[in-house]
């Protein structure tokens, strides 16, 4: 372990491994032409990202960031009693050496040497995690619509077909257009193609 | 060093990679649940009990099930694709690069004296004994109070999605002869 | 529906659990891990399970959606509302604060006590309700094309 390469590959392993799980989200999405494949991708990529935030948080020789209730009780009440804290009125500015002050006094209460990991990548992520799920939900719902209007999820036939719209229509009726405008736009009279709406 | 967190590290890139290389989509759900609850496993070694479990439900429980859902709706094979992925690899390989470069300046794995940790000063642990009486868990202090402003836009996005997902998805059952006949024509089209 | 009958009854065992569960990281968050969103995801899951293994007439029974589509608007409406009450009690808003000397302690926990658990509640709310509503729309559509 003495020499630097190495010290250096013990102490940034973790954002390494992070960083090829993101490269595998990345890669699916872009070679990938499946859309349900390409969410996959982006789900992958996201939950890299979960974990290169919460790596970020932890300190060595921490554990949870979650207090001991008896020792949030003792640790309180010491704190009460000294008088530093009047709830919520302290002023940015001052806050810091008061608390400072508060845990310089109290150093040898119970608990004083339990070191905490980073407490706020947790709660970033937290949020981040059950947003993610719903736009996940969002773009699943979107893929469902897609393959009703298309028929398929593949990319480069979604694109094949595409391009047949842009052709001049032999067949007669524009009533796709109508059916679109009728259910993406939902409400557009003054459209001229809504001459003939679907219902 | 701890083994259990190198097993979980090669069986997260072994199970990414898996995914990346399945056609079966089906399968690869399923291995993209088991990412996320090795993914989770690795968040509670993490010292993040709360993100751990939610990610546990989320990841392998509601998201599976969702992505399954859809799977019913839209069929399960991949088609292979005429594209080669030279390209995309590598873009992926250069920006893997840059990172990993970028990396060489990062703190130290449970580096105490990393920025992340300096700010702000004194850290929230510390805040919440003083501002919360006594409330143990901290995530909970800094999710709901410190933090209550993000936390209710956070909720606000939820909701947007949900009712976002029930305008596309919960429609008339009238208009499904004419989506029909639409996808038809569509594919008639670029057929001929 | 599913028609094996292992599956049926291990559900049938684990669900209450389940629910159990999820109201015990609802409630018990402040304490140990867990919260809203963890308790919402937990309970959400016991819905989906739910339907999944006995059909989603059933589950609609038990959570009709007309239901769980309101409770998606009264989650952010509870959130919001404990902001706006601590605004009314003279505070900024969402400053649970002002909540400490408002109500009696004999029955109700302090100020900031108080106003995490409301907001936990409300965020709770919404994600059950989200994320059964998502499942919802999703079983409920069938393939056509």
């Amino acid at each position: 372990m003495n020499s630097p390469a190495l010290e250096q590959a013990a102490g940034l392993y973790n954002y390494w491994i992070v960083i090829v799980l993101m490269m595998t989200g990345f890669y699916i999405v872009l070679a990938r032409r499946n859309l349900i494949k390409a969410v996959i991708g982006l789900n992958i990529f996201q939950t890299s990202v979960f974990l290169l935030y919460v790596t970020m948080g932890k300190v060595r020789g921490g554990t949870a960031p979650i207090i001991p209730p008896e020792v949030a009780e003792a640790q309180a009440k010491a704190m009460h009693e000294t008088g530093h804290s009047e709830h919520g009125t302290h002023a940015l500015g001052t806050v810091s050496e008061e608390i400072v002050g508060a845990h310089a006094a109290h150093a040898d209460l119970p608990g004083a040497d339990i070191i905490y990991s980073n407490p706020l990548p947790s709660v970033l992520m937290l949020t981040a995690i059950v947003v993610g799920i719903a736009t996940t939900a969002l773009a699943l719902a979107l893929v469902v619509r897609i393959r009703e209007d298309y028929g398929t999820i593949e990319e480069d036939r979604i694109l094949e077909i595409d391009r047949a719209d842009g052709l001049p229509d032999d067949d007669d009726e524009d009533q796709w257009i109508d059916a679109d405008t009728h259910s993406l736009a939902g409400s557009s009279p003054d459209t001229p193609t809504d001459s003939e709406s679907v219902n | 060093m701890n083994w259990v967190v190198f097993a979980i590290l090669a069986l997260l890139a072994l199970t990414a990679v898996t995914v990346a290389r399945l056609r079966q989509l089906w399968a690869a759900v399923m291995f993209t649940g088991i990412y996320s609850f090795l993914s989770a496993s690795w968040m509670m070694i993490l010292d993040a009990p709360d993100v751990a479990f939610t990610e546990a439900a989320v990841g392998a429980g509601i998201s599976t099930v969702l992505m399954l859902s859809t799977l019913a709706l839209t069929g399960e094979q991949e088609q292979p694709t005429k594209r080669s992925p030279i390209v995309p690899l590598l873009v992926v390989l250069v920006t893997g690069g840059a990172l990993i470069y970028g990396t060489l300046d990062m703190p130290h794995y449970g580096d105490p004296n990393a920025v992340v940790h300096q700010h702000p000063d004194p850290s929230f642990v510390e805040r919440s004994l003083d501002d919360m009486h006594g409330l143990p868990n901290v995530v909970t202090a800094l999710l709901a109070s410190y933090r209550g402003y993000d936390t209710l836009g956070e909720t606000t996005v939820v909701l947007t999605a949900g009712i976002a997902v029930l305008l596309i998805l919960r429609r008339d059952e009238m208009e499904r002869p004419a989506i029909a006949n639409r996808a038809k024509r569509r594919r008639r089209k670029a057929n001929a | 529906m599913i028609k094996f009958p292992i599956i049926r009854v291990i559900t049938k065992l684990l669900i209450p659990y389940i629910l159990l569960f999820a109201f015990y990281v609802q409630f018990h968050g402040d304490y140990g891990p867990g919260g809203g969103f963890q308790a919402g995801v937990i309970f959400a899951s016991a819905l989906i399970l739910y339907g999944l293994v006995f059909g989603l007439d059933a589950i609609k029974r038990v959570a009709p959606p007309i239901v769980i589509e309101k409770l998606m608007a009264i989650g952010v409406l509870v959130y919001a509302g404990t902001g706006f009450a601590t605004m009314m009690l003279g505070g900024n808003f969402l400053d649970y604060d002002v909540l400490e000397h408002s109500f009696n302690h004999k029955y109700l926990p302090g100020g900031q006590h108080l106003g995490i658990f409301l907001v936990e509640v409300g965020v709770g709310i919404t994600v059950t309700s989200v994320m059964t509503m998502i499942f919802y729309a999703f079983a409920s559509r069938s393939r056509f094309v």
